[in-house]
């Protein structure tokens, strides 16, 4: 703001509050995080330049996505908390019919059917399904006391089960990862018992061998044991690991500078700018790259997790402190995976991966947080 | 959290605001902890293990490809090209690249003429590949190939057109011979070559010249370091050392002697060695009927092969180092020679011939090859001039299987003549102790007189009958014959394998003046040959049975099959007063000396010793 407007206002003195709201909070966003999101993707499109191997249109493509996705953030950080609350039940039943719709009618590539083509716009339910599975947890559990008793647990358990399921019978194990997540993580912050949280790891690990044996598809179990052993296989499954892995060490600390990665530039690498496009980072700007990135998520997330705790609405809490939480899963996944810690299940690196349909998701969820941290604003004063 | 009552249906905001404040704290831990496991492992990649990574990632983009280098040219004496290297187009396929092979190499079928053979050869080469290999489908892509498949080629990625240099032959069969070729290097060949030097190369002398000089001709490999990226394209060269180019050779093979040899022989069955006489040089060496060597270089079709393998006239069979044949009267100068230096005859001894000759107390009777006997009393020049059979048979009979053995080693008979070549064969010259190891029993009185006129067991190839007749040429110096004169522009030596000076120059003279009676004696069996003749020869003719003939039968040539009529020989030297080229001419089934096998012989000669300019030009002084 400039000094000519605070001169200008101050004398009328008598406007209503509402005039003396900051742009930001007219706009109901949070500068801070902006600034946060807006230099991310700023890192983003400059790795992706080079992973693109200087190609202009792909930025530029990525450019208007994030313009898009920017703008919707905007427009969904206007909706307050509480209509989100009322909209939570039925956009559940919508979005469980579309992920059914998914796997009659949908298309999609590589064995996998993902998508749902409507009119000639294809998207992703799944991808919907981020959003509205903690928002549906989180209206559920909100409108019941809290910590929940058993029997709201289990309820909420099933609300949660139904879409991962759908989703990982796609099969598209990534999402549903970060679905039952995004669940689990409202659960959590309600303050589900302890006892029940230990009990169900117990269950987990007992139910680990008839998961392997009888729900995990071939290539899921394939990509768990090239994890396990990726030098068995150098020209097939293990290929990916093992060249991103060469990518990220021969990086070093210092890196090997912007547009001189030879493991990207030169093929080597798959999937550059896609899911592991941080190995493309980590091959450019090396492990200072890499801890500068990890600050600007962890500075992202911290700002996100202050604004869940300042909510005062349970539903705005939960669903807040979900959605930044599932934000650091990406992030977490995502160079686990690339660096060979976790097996590969396609998550994007949240913001520098290429791809309109994710980007939107992840700032239609920003919007969320904003529109929670605006409507707290508006207590306050 | 227990403490609240189950039953309580108000919500406890401040309570539920300080469970999440908790159960928030609790995640931040665990982001933490998860952050630092996050960490510590791009460390551990980027910062312990980096030595590993780096050197693991400079292998991926950078890698040391051999550069072959060019083999080396090989000219005639005068610098006429003999085997020369040419661009050559071969289809190629990267497995990796291609998706449905089957279907891809049904649509080059549809482009350009792929045979099952070729299709055969292709998945044999592909189980061998390494992974990213350019893997060969079709050699020797025509002009016309080369453009359809350029067209197509967004229809067929992972195909691709390489050029390479290979060698080619321009004079055709014209030295497949002598030359040998090149092919491509076999697994087994593999084995033994250095895998460094032959690291670019594809091929490998299989045969002949190519073969025996491949060391010579091969030269260094060099090296170039390239970033690749994955596909194993290569974009640029990081560093690069040429390779050091095979030596071009120069030959003694004279390729218009050859071109005019290899016409008087058209459509017989024979061969004929030209050689220097000064130095052992090889001027021409041909083998008819020959082969195309340009067949084998890109890697011979089956079907071809087995043509050549089943003509019944051998094409690949090399007789003028190989063919093993009776010398026949060939070699009666020799033992005439032999007569007078072990002091048997002089050029005036005289035998009587009554047309056969028996041995003392035996009833058998060699037969002389004409009726009734050349008179009752021939000496050593009408001997040779009229080839009479049994003066030689006496004169064998007199020298005895030892002499005649010591004798004819010291011409080069009976062992490999060294030539700069492959796969030479021996010949055979026998003696007692021959046939004591090979047959067990003693020596027969009656087998000398057969070798007498250079039958029973005898037998020497053309080039050895060459190299003996350069003997009796420069008058006792024996040298291993040499295809090869220099290297580089670098004259080679023939080595002087042994020199003959304890024979008395008379004992020369009077074997020279009977050869030259064989074409200027009236009655002289190469007469015919004297017509026109613009410089002085001295020669031989031969006629070698093929099978035997029993006492009393007549050797009739209309009765017999034509395989199992005589062999033509002649052999030669001119201009007798300074002998520049001795030749010899074996025909099969020619029948006669004289008439087949001479004009040949003639031809050859007239061929080098007229065009040659030094000789043209000693004509018009």
């Amino acid at each position: 703001m400039s000094q000519s407007d605070f001169l200008r206002q101050l004398p009328s003195g008598a406007g209503p509050m509402y005039s003396q709201r900051t742009l930001s909070q007219r706009l109901r966003i949070d500068p801070v995080m902006l600034f946060l999101l807006l230099l991310l993707s700023g890192v983003g499109l400059m790795v992706l330049y080079s992973a693109s191997d200087e190609n202009a249109a792909v930025v530029l493509r990525q450019g208007r996505f994030l313009s898009v996705a920017f703008v919707v953030m905007v427009l969904v950080a206007q909706l307050h908390p509480e209509q989100l609350q009322r909209w939570a039940p039925f956009a559940f039943i919508g979005c469980i019919l579309l992920l059914i719709a998914v796997h009659f009618m949908g298309v999609g590539a590589k064995g996998a059917q993902r998508w749902l083509s409507l009119g000639g716009f294809r998207f992703q339910p799944s991808e919907l399904a981020k959003l509205i599975m903690p928002m549906t947890v989180a209206w559920y559990l909100s409108s019941h006391p809290l910590p929940p008793s058993w029997r709201y647990t289990a309820a909420s358990l099933v609300i949660i089960f139904v879409p991962t399921v759908l989703v990982a019978t796609q099969p598209d194990l990534g999402t549903s990862i970060l679905i039952a997540a995004s669940g689990m993580f409202v659960l959590f912050l309600g303050g589900i018992s302890w006892t029940f949280i230990f009990s169900a790891f117990g269950l987990l690990l007992a139910a680990a061998w008839p998961m392997w044996e009888f729900v995990l598809h071939d290539y899921q179990r394939r990509r768990i044991l090239t994890l396990l052993n990726p030098e068995s296989d150098k020209l097939g499954a293990g290929w990916n690991i093992i060249q991103s892995k060469t990518a990220i060490g021969s990086g070093g600390f210092e890196g090997k500078g912007w547009l001189m990665g030879t493991q990207s530039h030169l093929d080597f690498l798959p999937e550059s700018h896609t899911d592991f496009i941080i190995a493309v980072l980590a091959e450019e700007y090396g492990l200072r790259g890499v801890l500068l990135l990890l600050l600007l998520y962890a500075l992202i997330i911290g700002r996100g997790i202050w604004i869940s705790t300042q909510a005062k609405h349970c539903f705005g809490r939960l669903l807040g402190g979900s959605i930044i939480l599932t934000f650091f899963v990406y992030v977490f996944v995502n160079m686990g995976m690339v660096s060979g810690l976790l097996p590969v299940v396609g998550v994007p690196l949240p913001l520098v991966s290429q791809g309109g349909t994710s980007l939107v998701t992840l700032l239609v969820g920003f919007g969320i947080l904003m529109g929670i941290y605006a409507d707290e604003r508006l207590v306050h004063q | 959290m227990a403490t609240i009552p189950r039953r309580q249906t108000l919500k406890n905001t401040y309570r539920e605001r300080y469970v999440y404040r908790r159960r928030m704290f609790v995640c931040i831990v665990l982001l933490m902890v998860m952050t630092g496991v996050l960490v510590s492992r791009y460390t551990q990649l980027q910062i312990l293990d980096y030595d590993i990574y780096k050197t693991q990632s400079d292998r991926n983009r950078i890698q040391l490809m051999p550069i072959a280098p060019k083999r080396g040219l090989i000219f005639d004496r005068n610098g006429i090209l003999l085997a020369e290297n040419i661009p050559s187009y071969t289809l190629t396929v990267i497995r990796e690249r291609v998706d449905q092979l089957d279907e891809t190499l049904a649509i080059i079928g549809e482009l350009i003429e792929l045979s099952d053979d070729d299709i055969e050869q292709f998945k044999k080469r592909l189980r061998r590949r390494r992974p990213y290999e350019e893997v060969p489908l079709k050699f020797r892509l025509s002009e016309k190939e080369i453009a359809i498949i350029a067209v197509n080629r967004h229809r067929i990625p992972g195909v691709d057109v390489d050029a390479q240099l290979v060698r080619h032959y321009p004079q055709g069969e014209l030295f497949a011979h002598v030359l040998g070729y090149v092919g491509r290097i076999s697994e087994r060949e593999q084995d033994t070559i250095d895998p460094v030097n032959y690291s670019g190369t594809h091929h490998i002398g299989k045969i002949g010249l190519e073969k025996y000089y491949e060391d010579l001709l091969h030269g260094t490999v060099g090296y170039q370091n390239v970033e690749s990226n994955a596909h194993g394209r290569i974009l640029r060269v990081l560093e690069r050392h040429d390779p050091l180019p095979g030596g071009d050779i120069q030959l003694h093979i004279d390729a218009q002697v050859q071109k005019v040899a290899y016409d008087a022989m058209a459509g017989r069955r024979g061969a004929v060695v030209a050689i220097d006489p000064k130095t052992g040089g090889v001027i021409a060496m041909l083998s008819t009927p020959s082969y195309d060597a340009n067949l084998f270089v890109g890697g011979i079709s089956g079907k071809d092969y087995r043509a050549l393998q089943n003509d019944n006239d051998l094409p690949l069979y090399n007789r003028a180092l190989q063919g093993q044949y009776p010398p026949a009267s060939t070699v009666k100068p020799l033992w005439a020679l032999a007569g007078m230096y072990y002091g048997v005859v002089t050029p005036a001894t005289r035998y009587a011939d009554p047309g056969f000759f028996s041995l003392p107390n035996d009833t058998r009777r060699y037969r002389d090859w004409k009726r009734g006997g050349h008179g009752a009393s021939v000496n050593m020049g009408q001997a040779i001039a009229e080839s009479c059979d049994v003066y030689f048979y006496e004169l064998a009979y007199k020298l005895g299987i030892d002499r005649l053995h010591d004798f004819g080693t010291r011409f080069g008979l009976g062992d490999v003549t060294g030539i700069d070549n492959t796969n030479e064969r021996g010949g055979l010259l026998p003696s007692r102790q021959w046939k004591r190891d090979t047959r067990g029993s003693h020596w027969y009185p009656g087998e000398t007189i057969n070798v007498g006129i250079g039958q029973g067991f005898m037998l020497a190839t053309p080039l050895q009958i060459a190299v003996a007749t350069s003997v009796l040429a420069s008058r006792g110096e024996l040298r291993a014959p040499r295809l090869l004169a220099a290297v580089g522009g670098e004259p080679v030596e023939a080595p002087l394998l042994g020199k003959m000076e304890d024979v008395p120059e008379s004992q020369w003279d009077a074997i020279q003046h009977s050869m030259e009676e064989v074409i200027y004696d009236v009655r002289g069996t190469g007469r015919s040959l004297r017509k026109g003749l613009q410089y002085r020869m001295a020669g031989k003719t031969g006629t070698a049975q093929v099978i035997s003939i029993a006492a009393g039968e007549e050797y009739d040539s209309e009765s017999l099959e034509k395989r199992k009529r005589d062999h033509a020989l002649f052999v030669a030297y001119a201009p007798s007063e300074d002998p520049q080229i001795a030749v010899a001419v074996i025909i099969e089934n020619g029948e006669s000396g004289g008439g087949v096998a001479g004009p040949v012989a003639r031809a050859v000669m007239d061929a080098y010793l007229l065009n040659s300019p030094d000789v043209a030009s000693g004509e018009q002084q």
